[in-house]
């Protein structure tokens, strides 16, 4: 008895040894990017060509994918975040400088991006666009009385469980502050107060607090009005044409998200050689076309067939438009709790 | 477990011979040997990870012994999430508990008909996606949702409680109800006919015989069922995200926003505080349900 059951646990350990030791064979890469913020051909297209297999996650929040890079518990060779925390993440050495030999298609990249980018990488060394845009309202037509062209449509009454808010912690209080005239950066503490109070009294208003979701809400004309980034604006308005998306007088948010590579990559090379990839014109162009945000990718960007899209005010900003926005800057651990503490009082509707 | 009961009975049945004596002490060595699995399962899969938790909960950032991240349940944020989540799995238990009684009642009666169908209804959803049937909810609810275009339809006034409590208990009572009736399904089946016409030719009736002999012989049932469903309501934080749209914070969404933004030790703190309520709770529960050890199936 004992020496059969001794044999089937050899057995049962050389299984997984050699289970084991399988994994090792083949070039990996393991990639940290936003939900729904790539076409899935192109993971497909790179693999093929480069036989690199590609391991794909995703994140919904800059803050949900920070600490899973700082504490190094999944090894992640290339990331997506956006400007400031990847200003944070530089702060903090989690970062290593990209071996620009290896990405040469770095030069489709347009000038005015790369200068952009300085804002929170300041000699380029760390970072390589993938995508940009503004932060807005998307609203319907058919729902609204007047024309919306400025925040405060989002804090009035009539339109009282016809709003999606934004759950991400910047952009709710940088709407806030932005709608009281104060910087989106703020690091006043009366400011921010008075921003938490807006946002307070918002509540009742509100009928959810969404990121992913509000564009199949907008879409089924769930809402009038919902907060979203400018690259969702021309898929929805494809999949519905009375909604229309607008940068708020005020002035607004206007962001980057870059690929980055983290200290401790293990495949430096292969997030290189897929950041190159993701650089090249078709494959950018391809993106561009899925997942509609616009892409700093100049190349790509002249060879859009769609001459509304390719001029369209929405995915491509004009200089009057971009005046108005500010980059979100990263305030430090003690500011940035703050914020956070002050947005789960909104959320859960305490004082 | 039935082996090792019948292993004992047998123990107790036949007097001992040598060679019985030895074959005894094989069987119980196969009976323990065939625990192994599942007891490597507990002590990798619940007892380790509880002991992370504790860990984690009685700990600061630099490993420095703390009640800090306990005392946090008193914050108002903290407060308010958790005694919402209180209220609102309680209705839900008891809404659940009311409606599961009376069809296990039911199923009881038509013990030998259509009996299996009904059960097959009860579970068919469960071979659904959890995930699924509470994102299918939220498109029933919607505003634009299928209750609300019928209702329009019929120039109905519309339902609106997507994105309120009402919509979360609902989820709860729809996503748990099957784990009420169930248990309590399967103690009334059980329930000896000849108990119950002893009753009545003594001259019980139909309520006496319900108060004094099915009701208490049922509590067993009735315990296991609000422990499947007040738990899992207490830590959820899925349904409430999903049919809440996270206007209403509960503890379990509180818990797992700290862990997603890493932090551990808070979220473990927390989670050992509503850990005391479920044992509490369960301690409530188990005192009555003494006599009916082996009868619970859940």
């Amino acid at each position: 008895m004992k020496k059969k059951i001794t044999l089937i646990l050899s057995l049962v350990i050389l299984t997984f040894a050699f289970l084991g030791c399988k994994k090792e064979e083949g070039e990996k890469l393991y990639v940290y990017n936003w939900g729904e913020y790539i076409d899935p051909e192109v993971l497909d297209l790179f693999e093929e060509e480069t036989g690199i297999d590609v391991v794909y996650d995703e994140f919904e929040q800059n803050e949900e994918m920070y600490p899973k890079i700082k504490a190094d518990a999944v090894q992640y060779d290339v990331v997506c975040p956006s400007d400031y925390m990847i200003q944070k993440m530089i702060g903090e050495g989690l970062l290593a400088e990209i071996n620009f030999d290896n990405v040469p298609n770095i030069k489709y990249i347009a000038p005015e991006m790369m200068e952009s980018s300085k804002t929170f990488d300041a000699e380029n060394k760390y970072s390589v666009p993938y995508m940009w845009g503004t932060l807005g309202i998307l609203y319907n037509k058919t729902m609204v009385d007047e024309p919306i062209d400025s925040w405060s449509a989002l804090f009035d009454e009539k339109y009282e469980g016809n709003i999606l808010m934004i759950d991400s912690v910047r952009d709710a209080f940088g709407i806030a502050l932005e709608y009281l005239g104060y910087d989106l950066n703020s690091v006043n503490e009366a400011e921010l107060d008075e921003a938490k109070a807006l946002l307070q009294k918002q509540y009742p208003l509100v009928q959810a607090y969404v990121v992913d979701q509000v564009r199949d809400k907008m879409i089924g004309g769930e809402a009038a009005l919902g907060v979203i980034y400018s690259g969702e604006a021309i898929y929805t308005k494809r999949e519905n044409p009375d909604l229309e998306y607008v940068v708020p007088k005020e002035g607004s948010n206007q962001w980057i998200d870059s690929w980055v590579i983290p200290k401790n990559a293990r495949n430096k090379e292969n997030a290189e050689a897929f950041i190159n990839f993701l650089c090249d014109p078709d494959i950018a162009l391809m993106n561009f076309e899925y997942i509609t945000y616009s892409t700093p990718n100049e190349a790509a960007r002249e060879m859009i067939e769609d001459e509304d899209i390719k001029n369209s005010p929405v995915a491509f900003p004009d200089q009057t438009t971009l005046d108005r926005c500010t980059p979100y800057q990263y305030l430090g651990e003690e500011i940035e709790s703050l914020y956070i503490e002050k947005w789960n009082d909104v959320k859960s509707n305490v004082e | 477990m039935k082996v090792p009961l019948n292993v004992k009975n047998k123990m107790f049945q036949k007097p001992a011979k040598d060679s019985d004596k030895e074959f005894k002490i094989g069987r119980v060595n196969q009976v323990k040997l065939l625990s192994f699995p599942y007891i490597i399962w507990m002590v990798g899969f619940i007892i380790i990870p509880l002991l992370m938790i504790l860990y984690y909960g009685l700990t600061d950032r630099d490993n420095n012994l703390t009640f800090k991240n306990i005392a946090l349940i008193s914050d108002p944020i903290n407060r308010k999430a958790l005694l919402l989540a209180l209220e609102l799995s309680l209705i839900s238990t008891i809404i659940c508990l009311l409606l599961a009684y009376p069809l296990a009642m039911v199923l009881r009666k038509n013990h030998k008909t259509s009996n299996s169908f009904i059960v097959l209804i009860i579970i068919l959803p469960m071979w659904m996606n959890f995930l699924l049937r509470t994102i299918a909810w939220q498109n029933i609810l919607e505003k634009t949702g299928i209750i609300n275009s019928i209702l329009q339809f019929f120039h109905l006034p519309t339902l609106n409680i997507i994105n309120t409590s009402a919509a979360i208990i609902l989820g709860m009572v729809y996503n748990f109800l099957p784990f009420m009736v169930l248990p309590i399904y399967n103690v009334l089946v059980k329930v000896d006919k000849d108990v119950i016409n002893a009753a009545r030719d003594l001259g019980a009736n139909g309520r006496q015989t319900f108060l004094k002999i099915i009701l208490p012989l049922s509590i067993p049932g009735v315990v296991s069922g609000i422990t499947m469903v007040f738990v899992p309501s207490l830590t959820t934080f899925v349904i409430s995200t999903i049919l809440g749209g996270s206007k209403i914070v509960l503890i379990g969404n509180v818990i797992e926003q700290q862990f997603r933004l890493g932090n551990w030790n808070t979220g473990s703190g927390l989670s050992l505080v509503l850990m005391v309520f479920i044992l509490f709770s369960m301690a409530i529960l188990s005192k009555y349900d003494k006599e009916s050890e082996g009868s619970n199936l859940w």
